[in-house]
C-alpha cells in the first residue's frame, strides 16, 4: 500500500530525514519507533504533504504522492492524526467530526459519525461540547475520530499516547488494536516501544533520520541494541 | 431634560443606524477573526460599494435595493480577488505586512476615487428617500427602517453560513487551528479569501442599505471604519454576536449623545466607551480573555 524509498527532507539547511525506506501493506499496524528528535514527526509530515520532500519516492496505492499538498494527500485517503492533536477547540465535538469529512466521506457523514461514536462512546456524550473543554484523552479520541471520518485507507497516528495517564495509554492502545481489527491500516508513530510492539505487525526503529532496525516485534524485542537503547536493559 | 416624545424617536433612530454599523463591523470582525488583522481598507471598500450603488442608480436607473442582487456579489468577488491576488501574496504570511498592505490599498482606492469622482458629495434620489414610518409615536425615515431589518437579516444569514455550512465551519476552524485545518484537507488560501470576500460582501449590503438615506464621497469610509473598529473592540475581537450587540449599543449611544450633548459632540460617547472597554474589559463584551 505504501512504499517509501530513500526519502530525504528537512527544514532550511537542516537535513532531518537522511534516506528513509519503509513500507506498509494493507491491514497492517506498522510502528515507527524512536526517541525524541530522530525525525519521526517530520516523516509523518512529509507523508501527509505538510513538509516538502527533498528527494526520494513515496508511492501510495500505486501512485506517487511525493510533492503533493496536504489536500491532495487527504483526497487519496492518507489521513494524518498529528502529534498534539490539533483539534478545533472553538468548535463542538460534532463539528470537529463533520470537518473530518471535509474532503472525503461527505456522502456517508452521518453513518460515520455514528460509527465513531460507537468506537469512542465517550465522544457521543460530548457531541455538543466545545472540543477545547475535553480532557486530554477525549481530545485524542476526537483527533482519531476526526481522522476516521475521512474513511482513511491509511491512518497515521503520531504519538497518540503522549501526555496521557498510564490508564488512558492502555485504553488508547486497546482502541488502536480495535481499529486494526476493523480492517484499518495504521502507521503508529510512537516513543512507547513496549506497548507499540504489543499491537504492531511490524516495526521500524528510526535513529538520526535513518531506519536503524526493522522487522517483526517478536524478533526486534530480542535485539540487544533495541533493548539497550529503548528498554533500558543492559 | 428632553421628554420621552424626543427620547424614543432618538433611541429608535440609534437602533436603525446601529444595525448598519453592526453590519459593517461584522465584516471587520469576520476578517479579524480569521486573518487576525484589522483590515485598514474596510472604509475605502465601503466607499467603493457606495459608489457602485450610486453609479448603478444614476447611470443605469437601478434602485439601491435591487442593487442588492449585484453589489454584494461583486464586492465578494472583489474581496476574494484582493485577498488571493494582492494581500495574501504581498504579506508573505506576516501579520504586520497584511496591515501595511491593507493600509496601502485604502490609500490607493481613495485616491482613485478622488481622481474619478472628485470630492463632490453624491446622493441618490429615490421615490422613498423622504418617506417615513410611524412607530411608537415616532416618525422614522423609511430607508432607515429598511436598513435596520436588512442589516438584521444579513447578520442572520451570515450567522447561518458560519454555523451551518462546511465553509463556515472551515472558517472558524482555520481561525484557531491552521495545521489541523490543513490535515482535514481545508485549503487555507481559499478559506482566507472566502472570509475576506464575505467580509467585503457585508460592506456591499451595507452600501445598498445606506445610500438611500446617506451620501458618498471618497473619504466617506473614514468615520464608519473608526466606529466599526470601536464596535469590534466593544463586542470582542472576532465575536459575531458581540459585533451585533456592540453595533446597536454604539448606534444608541451616538443618537442619545447627539440628543443630550448636541450634534457636534454626539460621537463623544462612542469613544468614551472605547476607552472604558480598553481599561476595564479589554476582551470586550463577548470576547475571550487572552
Amino acid at each position: 500500500m505504501l512504499e517509501v524509498r530513500e526519502l530525504k527532507a528537512g527544514y532550511g539547511a537542516v537535513e532531518v530525514l537522511r534516506g528513509v525506506d519503509l513500507d506498509i501493506s494493507k491491514g497492517e499496524i506498522v510502528a515507527l519507533l524512536g526517541s525524541n528528535g530522530v525525525g519521526k514527526t517530520t516523516f509523518a509530515g512529509v507523508l501527509s504533504g505538510l513538509v516538502p520532500a527533498w528527494s526520494g519516492s513515496i508511492v501510495f496505492n500505486g501512485a506517487s504522492i511525493a510533492g503533493l499538498g496536504a489536500q491532495a494527500v487527504v483526497d487519496r485517503g492518507l489521513i494524518h492524526v498529528p502529534e498534539g492533536r490539533h483539534i478545533f477547540p472553538n468548535l463542538t465535538v460534532r463539528e470537529n467530526l463533520e470537518l473530518g469529512a471535509y474532503r472525503r466521506g461527505k456522502g456517508s457523514r452521518s453513518q460515520n459519525i455514528d460509527h465513531v461514536a460507537t468506537v469512542f462512546p465517550r465522544l457521543r456524550e460530548r457531541f455538543a461540547q466545545k472540543a477545547g473543554t475535553l480532557s486530554g484523552g477525549e481530545q485524542q479520541m476526537l483527533a482519531i475520530g476526526r481522522g476516521m471520518m475521512a474513511e482513511p485507507e491509511l491512518l497515521i497516528l503520531d504519538e497518540p499516547s503522549i501526555g496521557l495517564s498510564p490508564l488512558l495509554v492502555e485504553e488508547m492502545f486497546d482502541l488502536i488494536a480495535k481499529l486494526k481489527a476493523e480492517g484499518l491500516t495504521i502507521l503508529l508513530v510512537e516513543q512507547n516501544v513496549l506497548q507499540s510492539m504489543e499491537i504492531a505487525d511490524r516495526a521500524f526503529v528510526m535513529e538520526n533520520g535513518h531506519i536503524r532496525l526493522s522487522g517483526k516485534p517478536s524478533v526486534l524485542m530480542d535485539d540487544p541494541d533495541l533493548q539497550r537503547a529503548y528498554l533500558g536493559l543492559a | 431634560m428632553p421628554d420621552l416624545a424626543i427620547i424614543v424617536p432618538s433611541l429608535l433612530n440609534g437602533l436603525t443606524t446601529g444595525a448598519l454599523y453592526a453590519l459593517i463591523a461584522l465584516g471587520l470582525t469576520l476578517i479579524y477573526g480569521v486573518l487576525h488583522i484589522i483590515n485598514f481598507a474596510h472604509g475605502a471598500l465601503l466607499m467603493v460599494g457606495l459608489y457602485a450603488v450610486w453609479f448603478l442608480n444614476t447611470r443605469l436607473g437601478i434602485d439601491p435595493y435591487v442593487a442588492l442582487l449585484i453589489v454584494p456579489p461583486a464586492m465578494f468577488v472583489l474581496g476574494y480577488g484582493l485577498q488571493r491576488g494582492i494581500i495574501g501574496r504581498a504579506s508573505h504570511g506576516r501579520d504586520e505586512n497584511i496591515l501595511l498592505v491593507t493600509l496601502g490599498l485604502s490609500i490607493v482606492i481613495e485616491n482613485l476615487a478622488l481622481y474619478f469622482f472628485r470630492s463632490d458629495t453624491r446622493i441618490v434620489d429615490t421615490p422613498y428617500s423622504f418617506e417615513t414610518v410611524e412607530f411608537l409615536g415616532a416618525f422614522l425615515p423609511l430607508p432607515k427602517v429598511i436598513a435596520f431589518f436588512g442589516a438584521l437579516i444579513s447578520a442572520a444569514a451570515l450567522w447561518l453560513v458560519m454555523s451551518k455550512t462546511d465553509l463556515g465551519r472551515a472558517i472558524r476552524a482555520i481561525a484557531r487551528e491552521r495545521k489541523g485545518a490543513q490535515l482535514v484537507g481545508i485549503n487555507a488560501d481559499h478559506v482566507y479569501a472566502m472570509s475576506f470576500g464575505l467580509g467585503i460582501a457585508c460592506l456591499g449590503v451595507a452600501a445598498c442599505l445606506l445610500l438611500p438615506s446617506y451620501y458618498v464621497t471618497p473619504s466617506v469610509g473614514h468615520g464608519f471604519v473608526l466606529i466599526a473598529f470601536t464596535i469590534v473592540v466593544l463586542g470582542g475581537m472576532g465575536s459575531f454576536v458581540g459585533a451585533l450587540i456592540g453595533g446597536l449599543i454604539i448606534g444608541v449611544v451616538e443618537a442619545l449623545g447627539g440628543l443630550f450633548l448636541g450634534e457636534s459632540l454626539g460621537q463623544i460617547g462612542i469613544f468614551v466607551i472605547f476607552i472604558l472597554v480598553l481599561m476595564f474589559r479589554p476582551q470586550g463584551l463577548l470576547g475571550h480573555k487572552v
